[in-house]
């Protein structure tokens, strides 16, 4: 029959096709890095630099994953606007950093300092928690029965939303956060350049990290989250407010997100309104990789995806002489998602969702 | 309980608005829109029951809602007052305080709050009138607007006319005079209400079958002469938007195909629409980075075709996962090519940021001919997009047609009923694609160079948004859609700027109220062969039609 063949020619195509990604990714990465090695261009030092930067930049990753990986277990939905979640604390903690940069506490002393983060984050948590709110009251929770596709497409229109409303309300252009001295400061490591801003980052995500798996792991309410989770019907029935536990993890991620929007601009000194998008995704592809719905997955997943950002480009493709990579780190991190989703849909520690809970 | 929610809805979108135009009299439509869509909602959700509620209550809701958002202004302007608010919010400048109070300074910071009670009575006061009314009412301000933005460029032909008069009367230069926005609202809501006291489309429906096939061609025919008119005369800049509404309005119905019938969200689509402009740019170009320097005609099947591999090669690994994974991933796709495209990389092919110049215009005539420029470029989208309409509808009845809808519907019953999920998929991704790549080519003609700086996730984000907001799987869908999110914002350059915003509120407030779209693919119309004359408000017409038909059966 006619179908029947085209339909095995298909089959074949897909698998030769599949198998030429593989074997692609594989010749790129083993030569890239063989070749990258051998010109003996970087030392052992640049190597680690690149990790640290990596480790920095996945901790961020990863907390702004830990908000897609939440919201997508429990309604199994995609929240696009999370990114602009993300935006929008680290627009809260740029005005705040202003503020008080104005009175001078900012850089006063390392205790002044410490303060004001602390300050900064606070501030961007509280933005990033209402509009996370609002998005789900207003553009979710009503279309929650409704089918796939919908949810998905109001919730891109929520990220458009957000991102233009913060361009309608702050202009279109680039904010530069205020220097903070001590951050740019070396903690005088050998070898490797450590700036106290990467210390901070690492350990406020370790702890944010640790104290939200243990919410979620001991406290009553975090009891309620995973069992909505595993089944609302059943946990409605259990006598747990459904509606209760899921605006909860909203309010989490968003507190995550805000939080980890503070930390970017501290880093990366500079904020706009399009400044969600990119790392958005990349905190998805942190989250699937990790297996999505899995909260110490997103961590990991976060981590690995900011290493293989950070280190990939120069290890894959210095040798393959790929004039500039860096400019190709995001190619480099789009591909990693697209792998992912074709070969390892479940993710490095999660359960197989695509198909069977999807 | 209702009425302080919606209240907290519409005060933030309030306090908003007026950031967003800069010309006064739009600002303030808009401003005035917000007082009475308050008054409004607040009157029909108060308290007690609709049906005999009395008058005095319904007006109190109206004016306690249009007064507490105008209030919400109010409080903007004396806040405004003393503080300086442009530190964080770049538009609350004196500017916009002078709109907003009539420019009467903090003295007139009364003002929204009056002006919003008053629309508030207004708009509860339009409860207590029959609804028929109401709804002539609302269709003739709109047309004020509508009317109201168009005027710069209706007046222009008009005044070269025999029609020069009446041009003058109803136009300023830019807007409508006051006798014309008068006249406006009471010719249009005068017609309108005769229209359905006459009941009209009632006398339409009961029209014979015969009577209606002889009153069809003058009606397609003057319809036919208008679209063929619609780029002459009125200057290059609007026959350069005309083609663009064109183009989009192809690319809508090649993506219609992959999202409307099939139901694969691809967010990558301007990864194909990328390849078409390269691949056409690179055969034709008679500048740097040309390699063939062949006829346009010559280089769109390539285009097309290789649009179509490059659909294959991406499709065939991913199609396997399904719904909202194949969203991100074709987003991963989209910006893979856009990052490619501009990289270090592919610059001595493609040419970075410099791009691709000297891209011929497929039909060469002098700059006079009224061929030239854009206008040639609207008339080929235009066929293009009839020839797509046509493979479009043809597919849709057809097995593979129905195989797409089903695995729309239900991946898992569509593959237990014997329907292969990736060959149909990939079909219909190929042919997304191909018809992407063929938008790109016209594209890269109509601009007469390709950089990478056009290959922008809002090209993919265009597409998605004016099939959605038009009606998924509609081919008049895609068109009134592609007129008013790519016509409007192209035009009006105050629109542009917040298009993205309209766009997002836009996508929201379809999925909550009317998910299947403004003019959703409707297969009782289509055989009733109706003229299509259907106004943007959608609703009603659909609901009238699907009320009529049930009538009669």
């Amino acid at each position: 029959m006619y179908a029947s063949r085209m339909e095995r020619l298909t089959d074949i195509a897909i698998n030769a096709t599949l198998w030429t990604f593989r074997i692609a990714v594989v010749i790129v990465v083993v030569v890239g890095s063989l070749l990258t090695l051998a010109t003996g261009k970087f030392s052992p030092a640049t190597w680690l630099q690149l990790a640290l930067d990596g480790a920095t930049l996945g901790s961020i990753y990863a907390l702004i994953a830990l908000g897609y990986t939440m919201v997508y277990g429990i309604l199994r939905m995609i929240n696009f606007a999370h990114g602009e979640i993300f935006m929008s604390g680290a627009f809260g903690g740029y005005f705040a950093a202003v503020a008080l940069a104005g009175t001078g506490v900012l850089n006063a002393n390392p205790l002044g300092t410490l303060f004001s983060i602390i300050l900064m984050i606070i501030v961007a948590v509280i933005i990033a928690v209402t509009l996370s709110v609002l998005v789900e009251r207003i553009a979710y929770r009503p279309l929650r029965n409704a089918p796939r596709l919908v949810p998905l497409i109001s919730a891109i229109g929520a990220s458009f939303f957000l991102q233009y409303t913060v361009r309608g309300l702050v202009g279109p252009g680039i904010f530069a956060y205020p220097a903070v001295e001590v951050l740019s400061q070396d903690i005088g490591l050998p070898f490797v350049r450590v700036q106290w801003v990467d210390v901070l980052v690492i350990v406020s995500a370790v702890l944010m990290m640790a104290g939200l798996y243990l919410f979620v792991q001991r406290t009553k309410l975090g009891t309620a989250i995973r069992a909505v989770s595993e089944d609302k019907a059943t946990a409605a029935l259990m006598g747990i407010d459904v509606n209760r536990a899921i605006v909860t993890t909203f309010v989490l991620g968003a507190a995550m997100a805000g939080a980890a929007g503070v930390l970017y601009g501290l880093v990366f000194r500079q904020v706009f309104f399009f400044t969600g998008f990119i790392p958005g995704i990349k905190a998805f592809t942190a989250a699937v990789l990790g297996g999505i719905g899995n909260i110490p997955g997103a961590m990991l997943g976060g981590l690995f995806l900011g290493e293989v950002e950070s280190i990939g480009p120069t290890l894959f493709l210095t040798g393959l002489q790929v004039p500039s990579p860096n400019q190709l780190k995001d190619v480099v991190a789009f591909t990693l998602l697209v792998l992912v989703l074709i070969f390892r849909p479940s993710g490095l520690l999660g359960e197989r969702v695509t198909r069977q809970r999807a | 309980m209702a009425l302080y929610l919606c209240l907290v809805g519409i005060v933030p979108v309030f306090s908003e608005r007026p950031l967003i135009d800069d010309v006064v009299s739009l600002g303030q439509a808009f401003i005035l829109l917000t007082g009475l869509l308050a008054g409004y909602v607040a009157a029909t959700r108060a308290p007690g029951d609709p049906a005999d509620r009395s008058t005095p209550i319904t007006l109190a809701a109206g004016i306690i809602g249009g007064t507490l958002t105008g209030l919400a202004v109010t409080v903007l302007v004396l806040i405004g007052a003393v503080i300086d608010l442009r530190a964080i919010i770049q538009p609350a400048s004196p500017a916009l305080y002078d709109v907003l109070t009539l420019e009467l300074g903090v003295a007139g910071a009364w003002v929204p709050t009056a002006v919003g009670g008053a629309l508030g009575a207004l708009a509860a006061a339009s409860l207590l009138v029959p609804p028929l009314v109401r709804r002539s009412l609302a269709i003739g301000l709109g047309a004020l607007v509508l009317l109201g933005l168009f005027a710069g460029l209706l007046r222009t032909p008009m005044l070269g006319s025999p029609l020069s008069a009446l041009g003058r009367l109803l136009f300023a230069p830019e807007g409508l005079t006051a006798v014309g926005a008068v006249l406006t609202v009471v010719a249009v809501t005068g017609v309108d209400l005769l229209l359905r006291v006459l009941d009209v489309r009632r006398r339409i429906g009961d029209l014979s079958q015969s009577q209606r096939r002889t009153a069809l061609p003058p009606v397609l025919v003057f319809a036919l002469v208008v679209i063929l008119l619609l780029p002459q005369g009125l200057g290059p800049f609007f026959a350069q938007v005309v083609a663009l509404v064109a183009l989009y309005i192809l690319m809508g119905l090649g993506l219609n195909i992959t999202l409307g019938l099939a139901g694969l969200l691809d967010l990558g689509f301007v990864a194909f629409f990328a390849v078409g402009a390269y691949t056409v740019g690179l055969l034709t170009s008679t500048a740097e980075f040309g390699i063939a320097q062949w006829p346009f005609w010559a280089a769109i099947p390539f285009a097309v075709l290789i649009a179509m591999l490059f659909g294959a090669f991406l499709g065939l690994p991913i199609l396997g996962i399904r719904g909202d994974y194949l969203a991100i991933a074709t987003l991963g796709f989209g910006e893979i090519i856009r990052i490619l495209a501009g990289s270090d990389l592919l610059k001595p092919i493609l040419g970075g940021p410099r791009g691709i110049i000297n891209i011929p215009k497929p039909i060469d005539v002098p700059p006079d001919h009224f061929l030239a420029g854009a206008q040639q470029i609207y008339y080929i989208s235009l066929i293009c997009a009839g020839i797509i309409a046509f493979v479009a509808l043809r597919l849709r009845d057809s097995r593979l047609g129905r195989a797409w809808v089903a695995i729309r519907e239900d991946e898992d019953v569509a593959e237990a009923m014997g329907v292969n999920l990736v060959h149909t998929k990939l079909l219909a991704y190929m042919l997304g694609a191909a018809f992407a790549g063929l938008g790109g080519a016209i594209f890269a003609a109509l601009i007469g160079s390709i950089f990478a700086s056009s290959i922008q996730l809002f090209v993919s984000i265009n597409v998605v948004a004016l099939i959605i907001v038009g009606g998924m799987g509609s081919i008049p869908g895609v068109v009134l859609g592609a007129v008013f999110l790519i016509g409007l914002p192209e035009l009006f350059r105050e629109f542009s700027e917040y298009r993205f915003l309209f766009y997002g509120i836009a996508l929201i407030l379809m999925m909550r109220l009317r998910p299947e779209g403004l003019l959703p693919s409707r297969i009782v119309r289509r055989e009733m062969h109706l003229p299509d004359n259907v106004e943007p408000h959608g609703a009603p017409v659909g609901s009238q039609v699907a009320a009529e038909a049930q009538e009669r059966a």
